[in-house]
C-alpha cells in the first residue's frame, strides 16, 4: 500500500519561485536559473514510497535530497506539486492540520542530532510527547520506553553532553520513536558517526525495522549505506530524480553515466551476500550413507566436507575428510555418529564481508539455509573469491 | 557664511515638547513617581532594619554557593569595609536603586528582546532606538527627568533604566537568534507551536547570553546611579558628589573604593548565575 505519493514536486528558492518554475518547464538547466537568482532544490520529483518500506534517497550534497525530505514535513514549503500521506495532499493542510501531521504522523531524525543540551536524555526523548501536552508521568514512561528500544535503558537522567556520538544520535533516534509515528525521515541520520558505530546503527535499525514496519524516508550521500540498508533507492542529482530501484537493480542496471560512476567505487563485500555467491551444492550425504559411500561422492567433488541432509533437504550437519578416513579404518557402518551437527550455517542475507570473516575459522564448505533449516545452497572458497574478482572497482572501470 | 542660515529651532522643539508632555502627561508620572518612591523608601527601610551583620552573612552566603568561596570571602570583607566607613546605609539606598533599575529594566528588556528576534521588522526599528539610547551622553537623559519625576531617587532610576535596558534586549535578541537552526527544526518537525518553541528551545537556550546582558545592565545602572547623585539619587553616588562640591578627596576615595567594592560583588556574583 502507498504511504506517501509525491507528484510532480518541485522546490525553487528565490524571491519568484513562479518565473523560475516556467524556466525550468521550459527545459532550462540549473544553472541558467541560477542567474535569475533562483536556487532549484527539487524540479519535477515523483515517486512513491509504500507501507513498511525504508526508502533511502541517494545523492551527492546539493543534489536537493534534503530539501526534498523536508518537503514531506513541510520544514520547507514546497513551490509546485503535491504530497499525499495516506491520501492527504499535506501541501494544502493549514497550521492545525500540520501541526498534527507533524505531532502523530511523521518524526524526524537530524545529521548532527539536533538534541536540547539544557535538557536530560529522557526529556530530549519526550519532547514530542510534551509539545502533544501529554502528562509527565506517561511522557517519561514513553520516553524510557523508546530509550530501551534503542538500547539506552540507564541514561535517562545523563545530559546529552555526557554521551558519545553514538549514543547522542541513539537519543534522537528514541524522541523519533517515542511519538509513535507511522513515518520516519532520517536526515543523513548516520553521516556524522565513526564508520564503525555507524555499521552498528545500520544493522540496528534493520532489527529495528524487522519489528516495528515503520515507513523509513532515509537520506544518505554514501552508496555503500544506501545499498545496506535501503529496501529502494532513489537517486538524485541536480534535483532530479535519476533513477528508482532495488540495491541490486540499481548496481546492475545503472540507468546512466552518473549512476554507474557511484557504482564503480561500491566496496563489494558488503554489498554482495550469501545468496548472490552460493552455488547449488551438488554432491551431498545422506545420514544413512556409510563412509564409503560419502567418500566416493567426495572424490567426484574433490572437496575436503561434505554437507549432510535429509530426504527433504533439511541440514543435518557437516562431515569432514579426516572422519571419513577414520571410520573406514575403523570399519564403521553409518556416518551418522561421525556428523558435525553444530557446523556454522549462514543466512542468505549475510553480508561477503562477514562470510569472510567466519571462512577464516571454518575451513569447510558453508551451508547457506533459510529459517527452516532447509538448504538453499553451499558457499565455498572459490566461488567468494571469483565473486570479489568479477566485482572489484577496477575490473567495473576497465 | 552661516550666519546667513538661521539657526534651526531644535532645541526649542525639544523643549516645547517635552513642556507639553509635563504639562498633559505629568500627573501619570507624578503618580507612578510617587509609588516607586514608597517602594524604594519601603526596600531601603527593609534593609536598614536588619543587622548589617545578618544582611553580610547572607550576601557571603549567596557568592559562597553562586560563585565560590573566593568571592565570598570577598564580599564578607568588603562589606565589613563598608560598615567599619560608616557607609552602610549609603550603600543600601544605591544597592536598592540598582535592584529597581535592573528589575525594571528586565522587564522591559526581555519581552522587546524576544520581540526584536522573532520579527524582522521589530528588530529594524528598535535597534536604531537603541543605538540612540546608548550613545547619548548620560546627563541628558537627567535634565527632563526632574519636571516629570521631581528631583530624587524616581527620576534617578527612570533614567537609570534608559540608559541600563539595551544590553539586556540586545543580548536576549542575540541569545535567541544564536540557537542552531537545526534545533529550530527539530523543535518545528515535532510538531512544537511558536510559543512552545520559544518557552521550550530558544529562551532556554538564550539563558547564559541573555545572563549576561543582565549583568551588563548591572553594572551600567551601578553608573548610572552614582551619575544620578546630581538630581539627588542620594546613596554612594550623593557621597562622591558631596566631595566634589566640598573639594574632600580622602571622603571622595571612601565612597569611590565602596562603589568598586560593590560593582565587583554584583558583578561577580551575576556571572556565574544562569552559566551551566
Amino acid at each position: 500500500m502507498q504511504k506517501i505519493r509525491i507528484e510532480k514536486l518541485s522546490k525553487i528558492f528565490g524571491p519568484h519561485p513562479e518565473k523560475a518554475l516556467h524556466l525550468l518547464d521550459q527545459g532550462v538547466d540549473n544553472a541558467e536559473i541560477r542567474k535569475t537568482g533562483h536556487a532549484v532544490g527539487v524540479a519535477n520529483v515523483s515517486f512513491d514510497v509504500e507501507e513498511g518500506e525504508l526508502l533511502v534517497i541517494m545523492g551527492l550534497s546539493g543534489s536537493g535530497k534534503s530539501t526534498l525530505v523536508r518537503c514531506l514535513n513541510r520544514l520547507n514549503t514546497s513551490s509546485r506539486g503535491s504530497i499525499f500521506i495516506d491520501g492527504e495532499d499535506i501541501t494544502r493542510f493549514d497550521r492545525e492540520q500540520l501541526l498534527n501531521l507533524r505531532r502523530r504522523k511523521i518524526s524526524m531524525v537530524f545529521q548532527h542530532f539536533a538534541l536540547f543540551p539544557q535538557r536530560s536524555v529522557a526529556d530530549n526523548a519526550a519532547y514530542g510527547l510534551e509539545v502533544q501536552g501529554i502528562a509527565p508521568a506517561e511522557r517519561r514512561a514513553r520516553a524510557v520506553e523508546a530509550l530501551e528500544l534503542v538500547g539506552l535503558k540507564g541514561w535517562e537522567d545523563s545530559l546529552p553532553s555526557q554521551l558519545s556520538g553514538g549514543m547522542q544520535q541513539r537519543v534522537g533516534l528514541a524522541r523519533a520513536l517515542a511519538v509513535k509515528s507511522d513515518i520516519l525521515l532520517m536526515d543523513e541520520a548516520f553521516s556524522a558517526l565513526d564508520p564503525l558505530i555507524r555499521r552498528d546503527m545500520q544493522q540496528e535499525l534493520a532489527s529495528l525495522q524487522r519489528r516495528m514496519k515503520k515507513t523509513i524516508v532515509f537520506i544518505t550521500h554514501d552508496l555503500d549505506e544506501a545499498l545496506q540498508i535501503g529496501d529502494r533507492i532513489v537517486l538524485m542529482k541536480d534535483g532530479r530524480v535519476v533513477q528508482i530501484g532495488t540495491p541490486e537493480e540499481i548496481l546492475n542496471k545503472p540507468a546512466d553515466a552518473y549512476v554507474e560512476r557511484f557504482v564503480e567505487n561500491v566496496d563489494m563485500s558488503r554489498v554482495l551476500t550469501a545468496r548472490s555467491v552460493m552455488g547449488r551444492a551438488r554432491e551431498l550425504a545422506f545420514p544413512q550413507d556409510g563412509p564409503r559411500t560419502v567418500l566416493r561422492k567426495m572424490t567426484e567433488g574433490s572437496d575436503t566436507s561434505m554437507l549432510v541432509v535429509e530426504r527433504d533437504h533439511t541440514l543435518v550437519g557437516t562431515v569432514t575428510l579426516d572422519a571419513l578416513d577414520r571410520a573406514v579404518k575403523d570399519g564403521v557402518g553409518s556416518i551418522d555418529g561421525l556428523i558435525q551437527r553444530d557446523a556454522p550455517t549462514i543466512d542468505p542475507d549475510l553480508p561477503l564481508t562477514d562470510i569472510i570473516n567466519l571462512m577464516a575459522t571454518w575451513p569447510y564448505r558453508l551451508p547457506v539455509v533459510d529459517e527452516q533449516r532447509k538448504l538453499l545452497g553451499v558457499v565455498t572458497r572459490p566461488r567468494v573469491i571469483n565473486a570479489l574478482a568479477q566485482n572489484t572497482p577496477t575490473e567495473a572501470a576497465a | 557664511m552661516i550666519a546667513l542660515v538661521p539657526k534651526l529651532p531644535l532645541a526649542q522643539g525639544i523643549d516645547t515638547a517635552l513642556d507639553w508632555l509635563t504639562l498633559h502627561g505629568a500627573f501619570i508620572t507624578k503618580a507612578f513617581s510617587h509609588v516607586v518612591s514608597i517602594l524604594i523608601d519601603a526596600l531601603v527601610g527593609g534593609l536598614l532594619w536588619l543587622p548589617p551583620w545578618l544582611l553580610i552573612a547572607a550576601v557571603a552566603l549567596l557568592a559562597w554557593r553562586a560563585a565560590g568561596w573566593r568571592v565570598a570571602l570577598f564580599s564578607l570583607f568588603g562589606l565589613l569595609l563598608l560598615w567599619n566607613l560608616r557607609l552602610w546605609s549609603a550603600t543600601l539606598e544605591t544597592f536598592t536603586l540598582v535592584l529597581i533599575s535592573t528589575t525594571i529594566s528586565i522587564a522591559v528588556g526581555m519581552p522587546l528582546g524576544i520581540a526584536a528576534a522573532l520579527s524582522r521588522r521589530t528588530s529594524k526599528v528598535v535597534m536604531p532606538i537603541l543605538d540612540f539610547m546608548q550613545t547619548m551622553p548620560a546627563f541628558v537623559y537627567l535634565i527632563p527627568a526632574i519636571p516629570f519625576f521631581g528631583l530624587g531617587a524616581v527620576s534617578a532610576s527612570v533614567a537609570t533604566v534608559i540608559f541600563a535596558t539595551p544590553p539586556t534586549i540586545r543580548l536576549t535578541a542575540l541569545g535567541i537568534r544564536q540557537v542552531p537552526g537545526d534545533l529550530i527544526e527539530a523543535a518545528d518537525a515535532f510538531g512544537s507551536t511558536r510559543r512552545q518553541k520559544l518557552f521550550k528551545v530558544q529562551l532556554p537556550m538564550a539563558v547564559p547570553t541573555i545572563m549576561a546582558g543582565i549583568n551588563q545592565t548591572i553594572m551600567l545602572s551601578l553608573s548610572m546611579v552614582v551619575i544620578a547623585a546630581m538630581i539627588g539619587a542620594g546613596g554612594l553616588g550623593g557621597k562622591v558628589w558631596q566631595a566634589i562640591q566640598r573639594l574632600e578627596p580622602g571622603n571622595g576615595f571612601e565612597s569611590g573604593i565602596a562603589i568598586v567594592i560593590l560593582a565587583m560583588i554584583l558583578d561577580r556574583v551575576t556571572q556565574r548565575i544562569g552559566r551551566p
